[in-house]
């Protein structure tokens, strides 16, 4: 019947695309599972030293990841759901989920974000001229994102994003939140986000959070988020 | 009047090994004393220049537009409450009037601990978990960011900081163990017995 498969089809394409393949593979056991860091622990020094980047990944994100396996195991309503669907709608999601499925999604986002010093390329020409465009300059968006990081009390992450409308803003997010949360007071598709909990640089910067925000701009990987740009325009 | 940064009632390595030398010269020295800095900026000049903590406290709670000032102000009177609340050779259950109360609130010590300790795990991101008297019964209630008893009409008698920057030098991400160890070895129970007939 024509008009049943035509009604099917974006039932079928939500259902689709809310399993990744990772996750389907994972099916049978925990369905969320932590990915390995894309370069090795001591890749990102002098900004970020190996054993904060260690323990960081190893230890910290994996519990974000054990919990929200917990949180899902422990709700039929939720099997199945992918990490963005999980993520996206926190004021129906217990606390669990939403700062877990948040904390895996900020975290995995976080690594891929980031490369070795001198290894991460240069924002790409229509990524520069957005930037120029509403931030004034390059080093305006950077004192932006500084002045973001600083701001944020507590702990959380500040961002780059696409807003609707199109253009790049710079937020800030308390905890594990995300701009790509129903309840985020600036929503958008990030481009690039730095994680400002104090476990992120405390080893190495102490309450010196400035000086880390000021040495993470080396180990930024702006071909990944010239990538993410380039896809929210296409 | 200008808020001061009042001294350590211990010396700076006088908790160790359980919180380090180190941790407290971050913690005092730069976190403290930054709040006390920033909040003396903030006020300079305005109407709650000249007024004491407390009242400062209480005029910006819960006003959006002041969130600055409180955030330094109660950060200010939260750690200086968290520094008497720990002496070396603390720890363990309280005696006395204290003890009782605690059993007669909470059913037994290892009920309070209990609580305690699922307070302070379950603030996600940064906060305090603290024992507090509210309306003559012992309870266990968490805070975020800077928020505090004082501002929920409740009487603080004992906190403990769960900021990452408490702990994350001796105790990287295991918080419980810091928990456990705050309560075993570091608790000033004579503070909380004199918070608690003060009160």
């Amino acid at each position: 019947m024509p008009m049943l498969r035509f009604w099917l089809l974006p039932w079928l394409l939500t259902f689709l695309l809310a399993f990744t393949p990772a996750e389907l593979a994972l099916a049978d056991g925990a369905p969320f599972s932590l990915p390995p860091l894309p370069y090795p622990s001591a890749a990102l020094e002098p900004a970020i030293d190996a054993t904060t980047l260690a323990i960081h990944h190893d230890l910290h994100h994996q519990a974000y990841v054990a919990n929200l396996n917990n949180a899902v195991g422990a709700d039929p309503s939720l099997q199945g759901l992918g990490l963005e669907t999980l993520l996206k709608r926190p004021s129906r999601r217990s606390a669990a989920v939403r700062n877990n499925a948040g904390g895996h999604w900020n975290h995995s986002f976080f690594w891929e974000s980031m490369a070795a010093p001198g290894q991460g390329g240069a924002p790409s020409a229509a990524l520069l001229e957005a930037i120029d465009r509403d931030f004034g300059s390059f080093a305006q968006f950077q004192a932006s994102f500084k002045a973001a990081g600083l701001g944020r009390f507590g702990s959380g992450w500040v961002w780059l994003i696409v807003n609707p409308k199109g253009a790049l803003e710079v937020v800030s997010t308390a905890n594990q939140d995300n701009p790509l949360m129903d309840h985020a007071e600036r929503r958008g598709t990030p481009l690039l986000g730095n994680d400002i909990w104090e476990h992120a640089y405390y080893l190495q910067y102490q309450n010196r959070r400035a000086d880390y925000l000021d040495a993470w701009w080396s180990v930024v990987n702006w071909e990944v988020v010239s990538g993410r740009y380039a896809e929210r325009l296409a | 009047m200008t808020h001061q940064l009042p001294a350590l009632p211990y010396d700076l390595d006088a908790l160790e090994p359980h919180i380090s030398r180190q941790t407290l010269e971050f913690h005092h020295g730069k976190h403290h004393a930054g709040y006390v800095t920033n909040l003396n900026k903030l006020v300079e000049g305005t109407d709650l220049d000249g007024k004491g903590l407390e009242e400062v406290i209480q005029a910006v709670a819960g006003d959006p537009s002041k969130a600055g000032i409180f955030n330094n102000a109660a950060q200010v009177w939260n750690h200086t409450f968290y520094w008497q609340g720990m002496k070396a050779g603390g720890g363990g259950a309280p005696t006395g009037a204290l003890a009782e109360k605690i059993a007669a609130d909470f059913g037994s010590y290892d009920a309070f601990v209990e609580q305690f300790k699922a307070a302070g795990a379950t603030q996600f991101g940064s906060g305090w978990a603290w024992l507090v008297l509210d309306g003559g019964t012992l309870k266990i209630t968490k805070t975020a960011n800077a928020d505090l008893p004082l501002a929920h009409g409740q009487t603080a008698l004992l906190t403990m900081d769960v900021w990452e920057h408490a702990y994350y030098l001796d105790y990287q991400n295991r918080r419980p163990d810091y928990m456990t160890t705050f309560l075993d070895k570091l608790v000033n129970w004579d503070f909380v017995a004199a918070n608690l007939a003060a009160a």
